[in-house]
């Protein structure tokens, strides 16, 4: 575990600076002076899995309100005021957290603080933009309605995840869209919009005291902490079954996982160089290999783990004609066996933790790009010296260790699999 | 809302960044003794690279009857070389922590790969081997064919939306390639041969067709010395090919084209008009349809959005976009989705009261002021990215654009007034330069 880093260059490079405001919140810093632009980037503790029961959605509706208006400027002043000086400013419901991220031209960061502080600060969430944007989730929702992939996603959660919020859309349905009350919006952002779980990363043209003052401006008035129910541990369900969707289209969307080991796990680390040589990026996973390469049958194949707070799992997908879906469906499953019962071959290790070692620092090649990563590695839990430390890590699984983990990842095979279409001979 | 198809890549990757971008500082360009085009986009803030060749041939490129050709064989050139058999090429890739990808537009076939710096060079000598010693036999054509033609089934084939956009291009160019989709026909492509790739890749995949882009954390010095080294050695033919294509025809009819399907629960309205593109326009006019397409339609503050969403309440999303990087005539787009209870037809009425209301009112020009700011500070903004920077160019100079033009396009955005924008509208958004399109359930009519 104490190897030095493999890969000489950043991510190591980035010089982080951990630092506390002079009002206490927290944030991380990259100074970078390289194009005159400030990348904030932060995240509330709280996301979707707190959206009041029978309400899905209600987390999504409010990010998507944030910027629509605050404090004495309504929804279009409120728009008006970003477009006059270029500045963005965004707010995203994930699963576990509500993310956020401001960019501006330095030239324009004091006016972008100030809308920034509005926003999180003094959000209207007026009648008209709060009818507006759930319209708008409504249209979405219509269009996605008979989408293979948006239907085989939702399908998918829905089976693995049952009477757990992870099992719900974060986009709500419909109904829930409806069931929703304004006032709640704003109970629900009494309880998320706090300093309680808050990570903040600042990127850019921009020196300690001025990103102080920022984070200041923008964070430190808000509640010290919030409200969060308690999440339960998600258990994994639907193993072993496969639910077909009918849809009448030529190809059958396939979706399928199995659960993987939690994050804070010591054998995450490996679970997730086992992963990407089943199904990860690039052109040479074995899932590309066998299903794309060499049968022809599918254009996009992939697995990759998830990891959210109560629940890790191995997830993938492909899309193959409904004529050959079973054939796909078993070369799936054919090597996802293979490598539970130790097929993993030395060679295939190495290259894949090269590959993980080695684009480590793609990831951080944008001012936008790096607060992104600072805020993911402030959730899961680490210091600045994770940037160091993550590749040693990889470095450091051994051939006993992927076996092992195979073993406990890929334990029996067995997948909870979602598929739409029309497939034959599954 | 809403992404057009304009490029597909070899791999289902993240969406590229959208690159209306910017003037990289200290840009070097160059052309090797064999006619290859050079340009370093340098930017030191990560020791990486982004290593792209572009060839000037994309879809529109293709021959008459084997539409897709462009696309296949942008896959067929991850099969091997007689140097680099099959795999080896993506295997030293994955072994270096590299990405790497391919896409093909209407005009352009692109390669690239995102490396540590020190792998420059290895990635010269690959790429450099791919461009003339390209192996394939029927055993590893006959699979990627069946891929492809996955591909067309996930975005296409299942997808009502994709069917109505492919039917608008096909209206619109009644003529010119841009009208077949990139990807091609499904029929054309299932009887695409090795032969024919093999003929394709004969005639464009040539040092004077090719441009290098090489943006990231590297010497210009370094960057001809190791170009020299690995793609100076491969033999000019003498010419770039020539792109032998159509013109389009300057269009008189107004076109309605409706797609109904089952599987359309809500309907969607576009439509697409055929203009000039940054190439093609006279001096300043491509600057004016820019900020046109923003001013009517990038983001809440645009006038479709205040309008047909805000105000009348008629739709609960607008916008517009303009595909500027083109080598031909290119297109011009709106798009809108109804509001509950909101026909097609009303909404396209009502679409049009606002360009009759914006062609007989003038451009406010506080509204022209918000544009322009955005979209110079888009070049800025597009300087944080080196892919995004190598992207911008590729695409700009392999659409017969010059790095000059790329670098004083902030300058001539501010240089364009009100009267240019709405000289523009009024003259490029004629109805008869239009194809509409109607999404809708397969029990409802247009009218």
């Amino acid at each position: 575990m104490n190897n030095p880093p493999v890969n000489p260059h950043a991510p190591s490079a980035v010089n982080v600076r951990e630092l506390v405001s002079p009002r206490g919140v927290r944030f991380w810093l990259v100074e970078d002076y390289a194009v005159p632009l400030v990348s904030l980037e932060f995240a509330f503790g709280g996301g979707a899995a707190q959206d009041p029961a029978g309400k899905a959605g209600a987390a999504t509706l409010l990010t998507g309100l944030l910027d629509e208006g605050a404090g004495d400027l309504d929804s279009e002043a409120f728009q008006q005021a970003l477009e006059e000086k270029a500045i963005e400013i965004s707010f995203q419901a994930e699963r576990d957290h509500l993310g956020g991220r401001m960019r501006t031209l330095r030239r324009h960061l004091d006016r972008a603080g100030e809308l920034l502080r509005l926003a999180v600060h003094a959000p209207r969430l007026d009648e008209a933009p709060f009818e507006r944007v759930r319209e708008q989730m409504n249209a979405q929702l219509r269009r996605e309605a008979n989408d293979p992939a948006a239907r085989a996603g939702r399908a998918w959660r829905a089976r693995v995840f049952p009477g757990h919020p992870y099992g719900l859309p974060t986009q709500g349905s419909q109904e829930s869209l409806a069931a929703i009350e304004r006032d709640e919006l704003k109970g629900l952002a009494r309880r998320l919009v706090t300093r309680g779980a808050l990570h903040i990363a600042v990127v850019g043209a921009i020196d300690e005291s001025r990103a102080a003052a920022l984070v200041d401006q923008a964070f430190a008035d808000l509640p010290a902490s919030g409200d969060l129910e308690g999440v339960a541990e998600a258990p994994f369900a639907g193993l072993g079954g496969v639910e077909i969707v009918d849809l009448d289209v030529p190809q059958s969307t396939i979706r399928f996982g199995r659960p993987a080991v939690p994050r804070q796990d010591p054998d995450h680390i490996a679970s997730i160089v086992l992963a990407h040589i089943l199904g990860g990026a690039g052109l040479t996973s074995r899932l590309f290999r066998e299903v794309r390469e060499k049968r022809g049958l599918a254009y996009s194949v992939s697995a990759s783990i998830s990891a959210l707070d109560h629940a890790g799992y191995l997830y993938g997908g492909a899309a193959t004609k409904n004529e050959r879906a079973g054939e796909s469906l078993a070369v799936i499953g054919g090597e996802i066996l293979d490598m539970a019962h130790g097929g993993l071959g030395e060679d295939e290790l190495e290259k894949g933790k090269k590959y993980l070692i080695g684009s480590y620092p793609l990831r951080f090649d944008s001012s936008a790009k790096i607060a992104g990563q600072l805020v993911q590695i402030q959730l899961e839990g680490h210091r600045p010296s994770w940037l160091v430390e993550r590749n040693a890590r990889i470095a450091a699984v051994t051939m006993a260790d992927a076996r092992r983990v195979a073993e406990r990842v890929f334990g029996d095979g067995a997948l909870g699999v979602v598929l739409v279409g029309r497939p034959q001979k599954v | 809302m809403k992404r057009l198809p304009f490029e597909l890549p070899l791999e289902p990757a993240a969406a590229p960044a959208s690159a209306r971008s910017a003037p990289g500082p200290g840009v070097v360009d160059f052309r090797l003794d064999n006619g290859l085009d050079v340009v370093v986009i340098p930017d030191r803030r990560a020791p990486v690279v982004t290593h792209m060749v572009w060839y000037r041939n994309g879809s529109a490129d293709d021959p008459s009857g084997k539409s897709g050709i462009a696309h296949f064989l942008e896959h067929l050139m991850f099969k091997g070389t007689k140097a680099h058999p099959q795999g080896e090429f993506s295997l030293r890739v994955a072994e270096i922590g590299g990405q790497e990808n391919a896409f093909t537009g209407n005009d352009y076939t692109a390669f690239f790969q995102r490396v540590a710096k020190e792998h420059l060079g290895l990635m010269m000598e690959l790429e450099a081997d791919r461009m003339t010693g390209l192996v394939l036999t029927d055993e590893v054509v006959a699979p990627e064919r069946e891929v492809v033609l996955e591909e067309r089934r996930m975005h296409c084939d299942a997808d009502p939306n994709a069917q109505l956009s492919e039917a608008v291009q096909a209206a619109l160019f009644t003529h010119h390639p841009y009208g077949a989709p990139i990807i091609g026909w499904g029929h054309e492509i299932e009887s695409l041969t090795r032969e024919d790739a093999l003929a394709y890749y004969a005639r464009f995949y040539t040092p004077e067709n090719a441009i290098l882009i090489v943006a990231g954390d590297a010497e210009p010095e370094e960057v001809r010395r190791l170009a020299e080294l690995h793609y100076g050695k491969i033999a000019p033919r003498g010419a770039a090919p020539e792109r032998r294509r159509p013109r389009e025809p300057a269009p008189v009819a107004r076109r309605l084209v409706v797609v109904n399907d089952e599987k359309v629960e809500q309907p969607t309205w576009q439509r697409c008009y055929l203009v000039p593109s940054h190439r093609t326009a006279a001096p300043g006019v491509s600057e004016a349809l820019d900020l046109l397409a923003h001013f009517l339609g990038g983001g809440q503050t645009s006038l479709l959005y205040r309008k047909l969403v805000l105000e009348d309440k008629q739709a609960v999303a607008a916008g517009a976009y303009y595909m500027g990087s083109a080598l031909d005539e290119t297109r011009f787009y709106l798009y809108a989705v109804p509001a509950p209870g909101v026909s097609l037809d009303d909404l396209d009425a009502a679409v049009d009261r606002a360009l009759h209301a914006l062609i007989a009112g003038g451009v406010e020009a506080k509204a022209l002021e918000r544009a322009k700011t955005r979209l110079v500070a888009d070049a800025i903004y597009a300087q944080d990215s080196q892919a995004a920077l190598a992207r911008w160019y590729g695409a700009a100079l392999a659409t017969g654009e010059t790095i000059r033009d790329v670098q004083e396009w902030p300058e001539r955005i501010e240089a364009t007034s009100a009267e240019d924008v709405l000289a523009a509208a009024r003259k490029h958004l004629e109805r008869r330069r239009g194809v509409t399109g109607f999404l809708l359930p397969a029990d409802e009519k247009a009218a």
